[in-house]
């Protein structure tokens, strides 16, 4: 499977959605995620692609880890999967 | 007539010192004692730093026998009930009119973990006979029920990061109901542990490099551990046997946010500040200092200026609020009792306690927060904030003795 499709397969568990009804354009606010629901996504990304995402719930902003958009976080987390096979 | 309830002795055990002179004069000085923590598999944690008791040496304060049924949770309840007693000048057995309420979040979490390491990670078929009562989150209200022959009513809160001042509260109301004459309340916490560090980094509200409340560059908390014990008393017991009285506990309130399980509320928080100035029979203007909850997350200290700046208008300007977690970390449960000795050290020695590592004010968080340096000021009451998680608000109201 796919970052992409993986990606969007857990925003779409979080946010009780099926996965063919999320695109890139998608927000967390869109997906009706809210702080929990996205330190668990934070954690299933993690999980799934064994990487450790820089994340601090109190300046999500500041994190290094762009999760401004569905493609912000498909994004990121392939620049995460990168680093690791560096 | 209402009963009258007074503080009459304190102690403490924490990372700013091991008794209260210490911890008070640590407060003073705006010392921190947060730094690099030294545990096992420290390698797999992503948060590295906390408030840890130095050279705690369980082995050289009690007994073997003991050993085998007191967490370092209840080492510490015990510790710190020791010296408050002597210090009220109490011994026991206090009998039925005597109780105890202690509060806690975690419990005995360290025989928790060393339990399921020894049963699933080293494949061990059973685990020490007295685990249980090791272990339960009542066992340092009963040890200490025991030690000082307390035989009212003595329980246990986990109400999270508010359970000290909710314990402390619950003790205040019932000596001013009359249901004790005497109670030893506060509360311990030893969570700064692998599994209760883990469980707190993976909610991603820790910070990594310090704990800076109401700065703008405040990102997270930062873990304590340690405990804190009152002695509180009915004003007529304790004036009746000399006793010296340190503060007047004077009023109680507790809410829920009933919304959110961990973001904070500004209604909850300032319905408790009210609560607690009208059951004190306080005004706002009466107010010199409050000890904030200041954890130093985004979300609290925003939400706490804020709550504060609802329930005091003009006033909110003209007092001081300072956050000591800066200086001995977030204790959890029992972080309003090691907070209350900073109120104690306001109404009865006149030093405000300073929110140190403060970098910089934030918009949000504009109040007079004592920054980095302890100051004098006359200060006839106080409050002292918990919000915990579970949105359960608890405040404290105290007046000068």
């Amino acid at each position: 499977m796919d970052t992409t499709t993986k990606v969007i397969e857990i925003l779409a568990a979080q946010a009780l959605r099926d996965p063919a009804t999320i695109g890139p354009q998608d927000t967390l606010a869109t997906l009706g995620l809210d702080s929990l629901g996205l330190v668990e996504v934070i954690f299933a990304l993690e999980e799934a692609f064994d990487i450790a995402i820089p994340f601090n719930a109190n300046d999500p902003g500041d994190s290094g880890f762009d999760i401004s958009s569905v493609a912000g976080l498909i994004g990121a987390v392939e620049g995460l999967l990168g680093q690791k096979a560096a | 007539m209402t009963r009258r309830v007074v503080i009459t002795g304190a102690g403490t055990v924490n990372a700013l010192g091991g008794d209260v002179p210490a911890t008070l004069a640590a407060m003073r000085a705006g010392r921190g004692a947060i730094g690099a923590i030294d545990l096992p598999d420290l390698d797999r944690l992503s948060i590295r730093i906390g408030a840890q008791v130095p050279h705690w040496d369980a082995a050289a304060r009690f007994d073997l026998r003991s050993l085998a049924l007191y967490d370092r949770c209840t080492q510490f309840a015990l510790t710190a009930a020791q010296e408050a007693v002597a210090r009220a000048g109490l011994t026991g057995p206090l009998g039925p009119r005597a109780g105890v309420i202690m509060g806690t979040a975690a419990g005995g979490i360290q025989t928790w973990e060393d339990n399921y390491r020894a049963v699933f990670q080293d494949g061990k078929s059973r685990v020490h006979p007295l685990t249980v009562p090791k272990l339960m989150s009542n066992a340092a209200a009963a040890h200490l029920a025991m030690a000082y022959g307390l035989t009212g009513p003595a329980l246990t809160v986990a109400t999270a990061c508010a359970a000290s001042n909710h314990a402390i509260g619950l003790a205040f109301q019932m000596l001013r109901a009359g249901i004790a004459d005497v109670m030893l309340t506060g509360g311990a916490e030893a969570m700064l542990c692998f599994g209760g560090i883990k469980a707190w980094e993976g909610l991603r509200v820790l910070s990594p490099d310090g704990c800076r409340p109401f700065s703008r560059s405040r990102n997270g908390m930062v873990m304590g551990e340690g405990a804190g014990v009152f002695v509180l008393e009915d004003r007529d017991h304790a004036l009746a046997r000399g006793a010296e009285i340190w503060a007047e506990v004077a009023g109680f309130a507790m809410t829920a946010d009933a919304s959110d399980i961990v973001m904070p509320s500004q209604d909850g928080a300032a319905r408790a500040l009210a609560g607690a100035l009208a059951d004190a029979g306080l005004s706002a203007k009466d107010v010199g200092y409050i000890n904030a909850h200041g954890t130093g997350t985004a979300a609290n200290d925003r939400t706490e200026t804020a709550a504060i700046r609802a329930v005091f208008g003009d006033h909110a300007d003209r007092l001081a609020v300072s956050s000591t977690k800066a200086m001995h970390g977030h204790l959890i449960g029992a972080t309003g009792a090691v907070e209350l000795l900073a109120v104690v050290m306001a109404l009865r020695d006149g030093i405000l306690a300073p929110t140190i590592n403060h970098d910089g004010g934030d918009a949000d968080c504009d109040l007079d927060v004592v920054p980095n340096a302890a100051r004098q000021a006359d200060v006839a009451a106080a409050l002292s904030n918990a919000f915990a998680f579970g949105g359960m608000n608890a405040v404290l109201a105290l007046r000068r003795a």
